[in-house]
């Protein structure tokens, strides 16, 4: 992936006149923007650093799992587009149900965020895989920031970035937060991703029991033919088939589909999450 | 077809599935991460453990069951030790210049303008003096401690703490990640109570609420330091006086530790009863502090921001202060009448009116009860002498020459009132995060008031105690 610098801002080598990536830090200047970028991760994995590094807030940082728990807000500024940033609670999956798990989940359906830049930790990538695919199954507008890479390189652990890359078919940056490395890299991928205009594409996970199989696919045809060309339509499916309340509830009110619609839905969800 | 129809063949594909649905979904997720991962991962020759051998070795004796506990006592001591030996002389010169120069100056400049009596008393005697002791008093144990506190944070101490102390809480029949919330409420009692949302059950999450107020705050431990310097420490022998005064506070912060848990127990065996759940706390990796930033973080925000907060506070406090001392109700002033109102009961449970009174004025923020205390004696117990400027640059010595001289405090008042300084209501931010997590007016009285009884029953029961030994 090509880096650009924060400090020139312009792009060496790139004919296409692409627009510079300086950084506008907006802090919690929250009330225009252009697009909607959410940060999810595991516990303790530097999401609050890169939040900070990104807004120019100061989110308290600490060395311990579960520190931020409410949704916290800010923005910044790149590639002549404002992105409101919204740092979820730090969750190791998707499928359980804890409040917490919950916050961050709905968001992502409801809120339909415009990049999801999932933060994992180099040190315990399979970990860290386990939020990703699940996450990439609700939307495929994901970043993958690989953080705490300067961990790894002290364990002498070399991890491929690109090999990751074409497995999960989304851009993969690899990170040190806290040195500063690889925010540049982050930017042109949250803006990337936010500019293009996606149909589902990233790999899917499919299942060895062909009745669970067969389950979800008939289940996802009929969910697209209601609610037009669903990201995640799958996934509802399965959800459907688990009984998901939440899910259920979203279904019968109609607010699966058309952009944004289900905002004042994410608002509910929201307000009950909390 | 309708999205009902959909809910209906959604449920009838159910009743055909495997009953064990959710764990084949995490078996599908965990093989697909598996194989992801060894495809990009190449670690060096022979090593298979991402754990390096120096973290495991570490945690083994951190959060050893002989040395877990005595290493946190000790850990906790020396950040309070420092603290105190640290913030002697900053605390002098600050009060030197504030409370001195600064003062002297204000009231020379005020005469000379030829302001009104009463308007300079009010904002110099009032407003700007509550301020000024706020800063002296607080700023320099807050410039040491925070910083230092937030070094262990960053290493990755706080959740070993929190490990030695969940087989405890577990014991206790609360849930594990409860010490966690608490070591959140040693910053902030109002941020404790929002952390208790890591917590699922609801019936483990309201003990967490109710009895994050045991874990001392920011607020308060500068109070509890002040006290422990110039009551507790000014008992023993002076080359010892640092040390006995951290361990004072070493003593309340761990006595708070035994109320949460004996609140817990009682609450879950009585009103919340249920079974503890289990959960599996997860050990961070040590990572060395980054020295620079944290000094600016915990100086620049964490202490500016709890001073900003004790200096926006104290200064509507001192108003308030001055003007009840100065307004006077059938020959009497006001803050006297309700002083002699408060008194009796105070001296029953070994605090006295001024303190009730203090405590009272500073329920928006703990972080002013002491410069409330010595503001209120001054101008009640000793009038005039802020006026002449006598005993206003308060220094530690002069503090305790003021309360045991004008204001009669002895070693229990001073004990009682690091106990108080525990065991009594959150302040009002706190309630109100209490309400707004719980809705129910219910617990937020009970989390409100639990604490204020539990205080006046320890108080009244140390001063029976002592007056039966005779030592008041």
């Amino acid at each position: 992936m090509k880096a650009f610098t924060a400090e020139t801002g312009k792009c060496g080598d790139c004919a296409s006149g692409c627009a510079p990536k300086r950084l506008t830090k907006l802090g919690a200047r929250v009330r225009k923007f252009d697009a909607v970028a959410a940060l999810a991760g595991n516990p303790n994995t530097g999401k609050s650093t890169i939040f900070n590094a990104l807004t120019g807030l100061r989110q308290h940082v600490g060395n311990w799992a579960g520190k931020t728990v409410a949704r916290a807000e800010g923005a910044f500024e790149t590639g002549g587009k404002k992105f409101k940033l919204i740092d979820l609670p730090g969750t190791y999956s998707l499928l359980s149900t804890s409040p917490d798990e919950e916050i961050a989940r709905d968001f992502l359906l409801f809120g339909k965020p415009d990049v999801t830049v999932v933060v994992g930790d180099a040190m315990r990538l399979e970990r860290s895989l386990h939020l990703v695919l699940q996450i990439l199954e609700i939307t495929t507008r994901v970043v993958f920031a690989l953080n705490l890479m300067d961990e790894a390189r002290r364990a002498r652990i070399r991890i491929d970035a690109r090999q990751l890359a074409r497995d999960l078919n989304v851009p993969v940056v690899a990170m040190a937060a806290r040195r500063g490395e690889g925010v540049s890299e982050l930017l042109e991928a949250v803006s990337e991703t936010a500019r293009r205009d996606f149909s589902a594409s990233a790999r899917r996970i499919s299942y060895a029991d062909k009745e669970l199989e067969n389950a979800v696919e008939t289940l996802a045809a009929n969910l697209r033919a209601n609610f037009g060309e669903l990201p995640n339509a799958r996934w509802i499916a399965l959800r459907l088939l688990e009984g998901d309340e939440n899910i259920i509830r979203a279904v019968r009110a109609n607010s699966l589909g058309a952009e944004k619609s289900g905002s004042h839905l994410t608002q509910l969800a929201l307000a009950e999450a909390r | 077809m309708t999205n009902e129809n959909i809910l209906e063949q959604a449920a009838a594909l159910r009743g055909a599935l495997k009953p064990n649905l959710h764990d084949e979904l995490t078996a599908a997720v965990y093989a697909r991460a598996s194989d992801i991962a060894a495809r990009a991962v190449h670690r060096p020759e022979g090593e298979s453990e991402p754990e390096s051998g120096f973290d495991q070795r570490l945690d083994r004796v951190l959060t050893s069951r002989v040395w877990g506990f005595p290493l946190m006592v000790l850990l906790l001591t020396a950040v309070l030790w420092l603290t105190i030996a640290g913030a002697n002389v900053p605390s002098a010169l600050l009060a030197d210049f504030l409370q001195g120069t600064v003062y002297n100056a204000l009231h020379g400049a005020a005469q000379a303008a030829g302001a009104p009596r009463w308007l300079e008393g009010f904002l110099i005697d009032g407003v700007y003096l509550a301020t000024a002791w706020v800063v002296s008093v607080m700023l320099p144990p807050m410039a040491i401690f925070f910083p230092l506190f937030t070094l262990l944070e960053d290493f990755g101490y706080l959740p070993r703490v929190a490990f030695n102390l969940d087989r405890l809480f577990k014991k206790f029949g609360a849930h594990g990640k409860q010490s966690l919330t608490m070591m959140m409420g040693y910053g902030c009692n109002a941020a404790g109570v929002v952390s208790t949302r890591i917590i699922d059950s609801p019936r483990e999450r309201l003990i967490a609420i109710i009895t994050n107020n045991f874990s001392v705050c920011n607020g308060r431990f500068p109070t509890l330091i002040l006290v422990g310097t110039i009551f507790i420490a000014a008992a023993a022998p002076p080359f010892l006086a640092g040390f006995i005064a951290a361990l004072s506070v070493v003593a309340i912060t761990i006595l708070g530790v035994f109320f949460t848990l004996l609140v817990s127990a009682g609450l879950s065996r009585t009103v919340l009863k249920g079974e503890a759940s289990n959960f599996s706390l997860e050990l961070p990796p040590y990572r060395p502090p980054q020295i620079w930033q944290t000094l600016y973080r915990s100086v620049i925000e964490r202490t500016l921001v709890v001073l900003r907060r004790a200096v926006l506070m104290a200064a509507p406090a001192g108003a308030v202060i001055w003007l009840v001392s100065n307004v006077y109700v059938g020959g009497e002033s006001a803050a006297a009448q309700i002083i002699a109102f408060l008194n009796p009961f105070g001296v029953l449970i070994g605090l006295n009116g001024v303190i009730l009174l203090a405590y009272l004025v500073a329920i928006p923020a703990n972080e002013i009860v002491v410069p409330t205390i010595l503001m209120l004696t001054l101008n009640l117990l000793a009038p005039g002498a802020a006026q002449n400027g006598v005993m206003i640059e308060l220094e530690d010595a002069k503090i305790q020459e003021l309360l045991t001289g004008v204001g009669g405090w002895t070693l229990l008042t001073g004990v009682n009132l690091m106990l108080f300084s525990l065991l009594h209501n959150p302040c009002s931010t706190t309630v109100l995060t209490i309400w707004q997590e719980t809705r129910s007016l219910k617990w937020t009285a009970v989390a409100a008031l639990l604490p204020v009884a539990l205080g006046v029953a320890v108080c009244l029961l140390t001063a029976t105690a002592a007056r039966l030994a005779g030592w008041i």
